[in-house]
């Protein structure tokens, strides 16, 4: 009983404070904490994630191993040399093309295989039967790009991967799955599409749970058929959701992760396989070339945040919800 | 409604429910050949007899494993790693999180500005790895811990689960005079165990699955997470001295050996996901819907 005769002011009263100014005392007396909280991660965000831009500028300077960044000089070009090393190095270009290809084949197989898994799982009768499978079909999703890889390797290798003998069976011949360029961007995008299809299906399920049944419900006494439901009612209801992760997607066209084309690659499919992040440890951490390297990461930063940009824009241009 | 079905809509459904049957066989039948493989015998293995189930079923992979010091030295390494990590990043997330919900915050908006740039903008692998060193993080084993100590992706996940609990609940709690960091604990925290749950098995996978940070910033391989020693057994990397083990020369017993060690460094994970499901359900589609 003792808490009512506190002197605290309370929030009514606080409210009146903060339109007041010259009030920073008794406001940071009484939410001081809230400051106190946030410290820690802001100090790791600027520490972890603002620090590093400093060391953006090497991308237009000489890097010198024993001077502080401020002090190095000028490249050559205005600050431009590295870039145009960069889009003149044959090794460079071919991994921006290997980044873009990728990027784009997993958008194509990749983006709708959710999409389809979960008008599927929705169409499934039997709920308990349904939940099983969808567990079943995260489970990819939670293994690692070596693990993967590993997995692969076990299926698809050339001698006595367990497809490749069931293939040399039938065929007579093995398929070069892991070993062959061409074949191997088949592979690479397939294995993709194995471990996310389920994972990405959850957002889409989540938004066909959120239908009005009584749209079906009207579209059954139309008589309309199980796929005239799916493409009339389902899909029209989840597009500003496949809408916002089409634009995530297409923001991501030159980005990409590391794990998965590092883990999955092999001398023989480099040609294929050698992606920007890729490029970029070879070349960067292991080659020493600082300044390249960090030119072609500011570049894929950039473009990416213009990508982003753009897709956002467009969907706003045509009446769709965008992402902010 | 549905009681009322057609014959032609009955062979529909059991088309979709074999279509999920083949489905579910796709995303099972590479581990479940792995599985058989790390039990099966030599012989068979090097004969490649060996596609679904064990022949000549022998645990002699999973004892030569347990019994390889670096190996064990590997996995309870990363079994601390994550372990730390996950609640090193949980507080993290929970104290960033939580202020952002205030109203009364002043300057929310440009910390919210401040936080969500970094989703967006990345300075660049050489950029980071050039802060470590500076840092003195290269090769020390922190290196593995702190730079990845918050996902402003899960902090979002986590601020809409926060502002989804009623703010009256707050206000009440603040007249009975308990302080903000009080309303936290003892409210807030208490009331967001799923998401806690959730996002405790999103960071916990990151760490037992990420080996990229290892491979770039750590030399040394006793700080070797799993997943890096994986990837060198499996490249047949020669800097790891898994191979010293005797019947790593023939074969056969280094393929049942192979896939012994991927089971081991996976089945964690596996036995974990599925007692979580409805909560990260929960999640994934909370972090896709923007508030």
């Amino acid at each position: 009983m003792a808490k009512l005769t506190n002197t605290k002011p309370g929030p009514e009263s606080e409210l009146a404070l903060r339109k007041k100014h010259g009030d920073f005392g008794p406001y940071i007396k009484r939410y001081w904490q809230l400051y106190a909280l946030l410290a820690l991660p802001l100090l790791y965000l600027l520490v972890f994630k603002y620090a590093p831009m400093i060391y953006i500028q090497i991308a237009f300077k000489k890097y010198k191993l024993n001077m502080s960044v401020w002090e190095m000089p000028l490249a050559k070009n205005h600050g431009f040399e590295y870039f145009i090393k960069a889009f003149s190095s044959k090794d460079f270009r071919l991994a921006l093309r290997n980044t873009i290809k990728l990027n784009l084949l997993d958008l194509l197989v990749g983006f709708p295989a959710p999409i389809i898994f979960a008008l599927i799982l929705n169409e499934l009768p039997f709920p308990r039967f349904k939940k099983a499978v969808q567990t079943i079909a995260y489970m990819p999703h939670f293994l690692s790009w070596v693990i993967i890889s590993s997995l692969a390797l076990q299926l698809f290798a050339p001698g006595d991967g367990l497809v490749n003998m069931v293939i040399e069976k039938v065929t007579g011949e093995s398929v070069p799955f892991l070993n062959e360029p061409n074949h191997w961007v088949g592979t690479y995008i397939g294995v993709g599409v194995w471990q996310s299809f389920g994972w990405n299906s959850i957002v889409y399920l989540a938004a066909i749970a959120g239908i009005n049944q009584e749209l079906y419900e009207a579209a059954d006494v139309d008589g309309a058929g199980r796929f005239r439901k799916m493409w009339n009612i389902t899909l029209p209801s989840i597009r500003p959701t496949i809408v916002v992760l089409l634009i995530m997607n297409l923001g991501n066209i030159l980005g990409g992760g590391f794990d998965r084309p590092f883990a999955m690659s092999n001398n023989l499919v480099l040609r294929a396989s050698e992606v920007i992040a890729t490029y970029v440890y070879k070349t960067g951490i292991k080659g020493l070339q600082f300044s390249l390297t960090t030119a072609v990461g500011l570049f894929q930063s950039v473009v990416g945040v213009f990508f982003l940009l753009m897709a956002n824009w467009l969907s706003r241009k045509l009446g769709e919800r965008g992402i902010w | 409604m549905r009681n009322v079905k057609s014959t032609s809509s009955k062979i529909g459904d059991w088309g979709f429910v074999f279509l999920c049957v083949l489905v579910s066989a796709v995303c099972l039948l590479p581990m479940i050949h792995l599985l058989a493989k790390s039990l099966s015998g030599t012989d068979y293995l090097v004969r490649h007899e060996v596609s679904l189930w064990p022949k000549g079923f022998n645990f002699d992979a999973y004892l030569t494993v347990l019994k390889d010091p670096k190996y064990i030295r590997s996995f309870f390494w990363t079994v601390f790693l994550t372990v730390v990590c996950t609640l090193l990043s949980l507080t993290m997330t929970v104290l960033c999180a939580y202020p952002l919900i205030f109203r009364q915050l002043r300057g929310r908006g440009a910390i919210n500005i401040f936080i969500t740039i970094t989703m967006f903008f990345n300075a660049g692998t050489i950029p980071n790895y050039l802060l470590m060193q500076n840092l003195n993080l290269l090769d020390n084993p922190l290196v593995l811990i702190i730079p990845g100590c918050l996902s402003v992706y899960n902090m979002i996940i986590m601020r809409s689960f926060f502002y989804g609990i009623p703010e009256s609940l707050r206000e009440s709690a603040e007249i009975d005079g308990a302080s903000i960091f009080q309303i936290l604990v003892k409210i807030y925290v208490p009331l967001s165990t799923p998401v806690m749950a959730t996002l405790a098995l999103f960071y916990a996978v990151g760490r037992w699955n990420g080996y990229s940070d290892a491979l770039m910033y750590m030399k040394n391989a006793d700080y070797y997470p799993l997943q890096l020693l994986l990837y060198n057994v499996i490249n047949n990397i020669n800097s790891v001295e898994v191979a010293t083990q005797e019947g790593f020369s023939s074969p056969g017993l280094s393929a049942s050996l192979k896939a012994a060690i991927v089971m081991f460094s996976t089945i964690p994970i596996l036995c974990i996901y599925p007692w979580l499901q409805k909560y990260f359900i929960h999640g994934v589609t909370m972090g896709a819907v923007k508030e």
